[in-house]
């Protein structure tokens, strides 16, 4: 076990209801590390992110962030512990202007992204910040949701699906961004479906089917564990 | 005399000023009811109940304890607004998962043992609180005499809407609620004690109702069920208003004591009806209520 561990995933179950979706994930993810989840739908990458931020039903296994133990704790606490999550469908709130979805997160440590240069980052945000937060565009509302959490200071970073349905150009600003974080240290658990997106960023991949982590590919690895990648995923 | 359709002026006047009066607790107790159902995603039958206990701890302050008016307007809130935190660890947070039934349920059952046991204690006879010092009397504004008392209830609940309105709308602390309220699991993951906040939230709703049986006591006669007399014209209100915005809900809870203080003057056989006439009208054309967004 590395000492620069960050986040440590071990025999995770999660439900909904009755519906069992997590069987026993187990992996890792390093302090400064980016890895991708790949799957293909419903094999629990979406229940996993949801799973380690306390939003699904019961949960059992064990969920180790920074060296704490997670399993029962509720959303709040976990957030606090520095964890930033940007779900699948965003969450952008209506009820709140542009700038108050961006501020609504408190702090959790220091050393966040302060607001001048998040909007050096996204200026289409500073120029909407008065606008009702679900009157952005798509892409708008993406770069919103993602801004948000590098505002509080978290350092584990869980993205879901941020590239979905965008245009390129804004997923190829998403990667830069992702680029820009890695450089600074944070630690990214990113679900994805788009492969070619997340091929270049990710430090290992680990591919899911049937809620739990079926192979685990190092970017070093992706030339020669291509046809791996082939059965799992038809890439 | 001046007359307007064959009713005296001052008959007039007067019975608009009792309709803002009537619309000042419309306003402040669908405010509390539209806040803590955005929250809770509860019906809070017992509403009318606190804000009954509301006037009942003012006139029980200054009869056993000799504590006057304007402290009690402050603890009296208070007291409600920690009884009402009780209730909810108690008892409602078990409900938020199930139908809204449930909850209604659970409050109207509760309502009706607060009254019943402040009626097994003090009879249904209403008890008389006075006017506090410095609010008898009228003013005198040319056109007509201003009972003191009756400006000063206008007054202070148009105060205490707007600061409530302030509060939700312009402050971190409102952006925390308007976001628990559109979606409190996603909120909680941002690191907000959204539990905390649903409790708080009921206390501060039925203290609000609490504030508004304090500032009726003098004004009406304290007793169990004044609470109950009301609060059926306050989901009227709630339900013309409907439930998207503060301002609409205070707006609404003030037109329409002002609407049944006209229908008292021109045509009294439908003072008692005319918000439910209202509210008939505004569910064909309006489902979501006046000011509330359509789903």
């Amino acid at each position: 076990m590395s000492s620069s561990e960050y986040l440590r995933v071990s025999d995770l179950h999660a439900f909904y209801a009755e519906s069992h979706i997590l069987h026993g994930m187990d992996f890792t993810v390093r302090r400064g590390e980016c890895v991708s989840l790949l799957g293909r739908n419903g094999a629990g990458r979406t229940t996993t992110l949801r799973a380690l931020m306390g939003l699904t039903g019961r949960r059992t296994g064990s969920i180790m962030i920074n060296g704490r133990e997670v399993i029962n704790m509720p959303p709040h606490r976990i957030a606090q512990l520095g964890v930033g999550y940007c779900p699948e469908e965003r969450g952008i709130y209506s009820g709140l202007s542009c700038e108050e979805n961006l501020m609504l997160p408190p702090r959790v440590s220091s050393g966040g992204v302060c607001i001048e240069e998040i909007y050096e980052m996204f200026p289409n945000l500073k120029e909407r910040r008065h606008s009702q937060g679900t009157r952005l565009s798509g892409g708008e509302q993406q770069m919103l949701a993602m801004a948000r959490i590098l505002r509080t200071g978290a350092r584990l970073l869980l993205l879901d699906e941020i590239s979905e349905g965008l245009a390129p150009v804004i997923v190829q600003k998403l990667a830069e961004i992702i680029t820009e974080l890695k450089k600074r240290d944070y630690t990214i658990l990113l679900v994805e479906q788009n492969f070619r997106f997340a091929a270049p960023l990710a430090d290992r991949m680990c591919i899911v089917e049937h809620g739990e982590v079926v192979a685990e590919i190092a970017q070093h690895e992706l030339a020669e564990k291509q046809p791996l990648l082939q059965e799992f995923l038809g890439v | 005399m001046s007359e307007l359709f064959g009713i005296p002026l001052p008959a007039l006047y007067g019975q608009l000023v009792l309709g803002l009066v009537n619309g000042s607790f419309y306003a402040m107790l669908s405010l509390g009811l539209a806040v803590i159902f955005g929250m809770l995603n509860i019906i809070n039958f017992a509403h009318g109940a606190l804000y009954m206990i509301g006037a009942m701890f003012a006139w029980m302050g200054l009869e056993y304890l000799g504590i006057g008016y304007w402290w009690m307007l402050v603890l009296a809130p208070v007291s409600i607004g920690i009884v009402g935190i009780i209730i909810e660890r108690l008892l409602l947070q078990w409900l938020y998962k199930l139908d809204h039934l449930y909850g209604l349920l659970m409050t109207f059952g509760l309502a009706l043992m607060l009254e019943g046991l402040f009626r097994d204690l003090y009879g249904v006879a209403g008890q008389p609180y006075p006017i506090p010092e410095g609010l008898t009397g009228m003013i005198n504004l040319g056109f007509m005499m201003l009972p003191k008392y009756r400006a000063w209830v206008i007054l202070a609940s148009l105060v205490v809407c707007l600061i409530t309105w302030y509060m939700i709308e312009k402050t971190r602390l409102g952006a925390y609620l308007r976001a628990a309220t559109e979606n409190p699991r996603l909120t909680q993951a941002f690191g907000i004690n959204v539990p905390l906040m649903v409790m708080l939230t009921y206390g501060f709703g039925v203290g609000l109702a609490g504030l508004a049986g304090v500032l009726a006591a003098p004004a009406t006669q304290v007793g169990p069920l004044m609470g109950s007399n009301l609060i059926i014209v306050v989901f009227a209100v709630v339900v013309i208003g409907g439930m998207g915005s503060i301002l609409g809900t205070v707006v609404t809870g003030l037109s329409l004591g002002l609407i049944e203080g006209l229908a008292k003057v021109f045509w009294p056989e439908v003072s008692s009806t005319v918000v439910f006439i209202i509210m008939a009208i505004v569910l064909m054309i309006r489902p979501s209520g006046l000011f509330g967004r359509q789903q």
